[in-house]
């Protein structure tokens, strides 16, 4: 099944200017003119995309990920390397690009249709399925110029995914259109994902990479960085983001990541002026270590930071996830008012949080944050990536779903 | 070549509905919608005529009729349209549908084949409202206007050529669409078209015998006024340019068209 749809090798794109356009002109002619200055906007690019799969690419902006995309597409052309593309590619790059507004729905459908080169025929065995996705009703036939941008989103997104593509390339567009219609793009896209599409997309919201993606790249200054899995590439991407605020400050990066035995990825970040000596998760009655904790089970979660550099202030900050990444709970000592002031090379501080396990079977994480205020952004000292995994096991409760326990209790009478 | 040409067959289907779409958001909501094909060049006609014939008394030589002059200005004004809409169209192209191009992939040279179709459609539209004028005026189709097909293509070659290599040129240098502007007013009044080609002085003459536009909007003057072929010894050089201006633009933009996207 591994069936390879994209293949990109050494890709690279350089935007090159000229001292004048003249020597651009000239060069066009076949004369040998260097240009003044090159900019490569990615360099170096290599990947595959099998069928079925789905890439996000993740990165600041500026890293080159929609250059790369474009370039993909075919709207950009490579100045190094190849592109092999195996089927037919759909990008929606932006909705509603080449719709024509004095149009009706359906007129801009064939237009549209077209300019991703399907013919006439092909496109009226389609319009039943765009109508009844766009849900536009009597609005379809009239013109686009009346529409909400809603509604011209919806249109112009059931056009292109009308025709189920072997790569779909979406640049941050399912963002448009209400919560519903956002459920339904979604769920469009997953049923392509299921078919066979290969999707590759650019995102900000790690919410959606995880909850759509099977890998992830990382691009930073136009090369490739990272690419792996999810849990893995974002946690990396977050500590870097940190980092970078931080090396403004104090010009100190150090990330470093590993995968657990578990499965989980551990990532480790920061200037390391105060670091995590010891992190365990204690029965708070016996007093011993807790790897598998019980529904309803008292806990306390001890830390203790060893100071490595005189520093003025010390927050601690925990989050609490569950395995999909999702953050179950999260605070920090700053928002408890529990600031730790004018710390010495050598002291060390033992943080203890008593709570009660309400949490649903599952396994958990928990990433603790060394700090000097309320965002890692401002000094980071050590932040790690889960940290500490545990599993939660329902024993003495009755059945219930979620990452939640409530002692929620039915009461139920006849009447 | 082959294969661009083949692109855009295979893209035929958006280039009709562009077209149509060109034409139809050009009428779009107005009350007489296609009527204005007719009012357009007549009320220029007249207000040339007006102007130039009747207060600065200007005449045909040689005929003798009150509705030659605005024939002579309505057939050379058709003409001239069809050259300054290619043209300034192809100019302007690239940059209209830049944010297109820069995220749909698709052949571009499809964006100038379609101003092409839909100038040669307003152009033949405008052809027939100007016949109507015509009968008015009591001036009648001769065999002549046949040729008026062969005027049609050798202008669109000239335009589509020159527009489309200026137009590349114009996305990476701006300034060449302003500098047409002012060069497009100059050339309309440098040719023959609100004048008859007699009254140029003779020592300017050599300016008009360079002027590949003058043969060709005399094309139009002869077929439509004067129920004339054209003069092939004039011809051939407007339509040698044309053609190689046509070729030309096609292997520049085939240089170009890699880094077009880049300077949108």
């Amino acid at each position: 099944m591994s069936n390879v749809v994209l293949n990109l090798h050494n890709v690279g794109k350089c935007f090159a200017t000229y001292r004048s356009n003249l020597w651009r002109y000239l060069r066009w002619f076949g004369f040998p003119v260097r240009p003044e200055q090159e900019y490569w906007a990615v360099r170096d690019i290599s990947f595959t995309l099998q069928a079925g799969e789905a890439l996000a690419l993740i990165g600041q902006n500026g890293a080159g990920k929609s250059t790369l995309l474009k370039l993909i597409t075919g709207t950009l052309r490579n100045t190094t390397g190849n592109i092999a593309v195996n089927g037919r590619i759909s990008a929606i790059l932006e909705l509603g690009l080449g719709f024509n507004p004095e149009f009706t729905g359906r007129q801009n459908v064939y237009l549209s249709g077209g300019l991703m080169g399907l013919s006439t025929s092909q496109i009226n065995e389609i319009i039943p399925a765009i109508e009844s996705f766009s849900e536009l009703n009597e609005f379809f036939d009239q013109p686009l110029r009346i529409y909400s941008s809603g509604m011209q989103a919806r249109l112009a997104f059931s056009v292109a995914t009308a025709v189920r593509p072997e790569v779909l390339i979406v640049d941050e567009v399912l963002s448009v259109g209400d919560s519903y219609f956002q459920h339904k793009s979604f769920d469009k896209i997953r049923q392509f994902k299921e078919k066979g599409t290969s999707i590759l997309f650019v995102t900000h919201s790690m919410g959606d990479v995880r909850a759509l993606c099977d890998r992830v790249i990382l691009l930073e200054h136009g090369k490739i960085l990272k690419d792996g899995t999810p849990d893995e590439v974002v946690d990396y991407y977050n500590a870097l983001i940190a980092e970078k605020e931080n090396a403004e400050v104090n010009a100190e990066v150090n990330v470093e990541q590993r995968r657990k035995k578990n499965g989980w990825v551990f990532t480790r970040s920061g200037s390391f002026r105060a670091t995590v000596k010891e992190l365990v998760l204690l029965d708070k009655e016996t007093q011993e270590k807790v790897e598998t904790a019980r529904v309803g089970q008292k806990l306390v979660l001890k830390l203790t930071a060893l100071i490595k550099e005189d520093i003025p202030r010390l927050v601690l900050g925990y989050m609490l996830r569950d395995r999909t990444g999702h953050v179950v709970w999260g605070t920090n000592t700053w928002h408890t008012s529990q600031i730790v002031n004018d710390l010495k090379t050598g002291d060390e501080v033992e943080f203890r949080l008593p709570f009660t396990c309400t949490l649903g079977p599952g396994s958990y994480s928990f990433s603790p944050a060394l700090v000097s205020s309320d965002t890692h952004l401002e000094n980071n000292y050590e932040w790690v990536d889960n940290a500490l995994v545990f599993d939660v096991v329902n024993t003495d409760k009755g059945f219930f779903i979620g990452t939640n326990w409530l002692d929620a209790v039915f009461q139920i009478s006849r009447r | 070549m082959k294969t661009m040409l083949l692109a855009l067959w295979h893209y035929r289907h958006f280039i009709q509905s562009s077209i149509r779409g060109e034409l139809k958001s050009r009428f779009a909501r107005s009350r007489l919608g296609a009527l204005w094909f007719i009012l357009h060049p007549l009320a220029q006609a007249t207000i040339f005529a007006l102007v130039l014939a009747e207060v600065l008394g200007a005449r045909l030589p040689n005929i003798d009729n009150k509705a030659a002059y605005p024939i002579y200005l309505m057939s050379g004004m058709a003409a001239w349209g069809l050259f300054s809409e290619i043209l300034n169209r192809c100019l302007n192209i690239f940059i209209e549908y830049g944010s297109t191009l820069k995220k749909i992939s698709f052949p571009r040279m499809s964006l100038p084949v379609i101003v092409w179709g839909s100038a040669l459609l307003n152009h033949v539209l405008l052809l027939l409202a100007i016949t109507i004028v015509f009968f008015f005026f009591g001036h009648y189709p001769g065999i002549a206007w046949l040729v008026i097909p062969v005027g049609i293509l050798l202008i669109s070659l000239f335009a589509f050529g020159l527009g489309v290599m200026l137009g590349i040129f114009n996305v990476f240098t701006r300034d060449v669409g302003q500098v047409m502007s002012v060069i497009m007013q100059l050339w309309f009044w440098l040719t023959p078209i609100v004048y008859p080609y007699e009254i140029i002085p003779q020592k300017l003459r050599w300016l008009a015998d360079l002027n590949p536009m003058v043969p060709l909007v005399r094309i139009y003057q002869d077929a439509l006024l004067y129920n004339r072929w054209p003069d092939l010894t004039i011809l051939w050089p407007p339509a040698v340019a044309a053609m190689v201006l046509f070729m030309l633009s096609f292997a520049l933009f085939r240089k170009a068209s890699p880094e077009l996207v880049d300077a949108l």
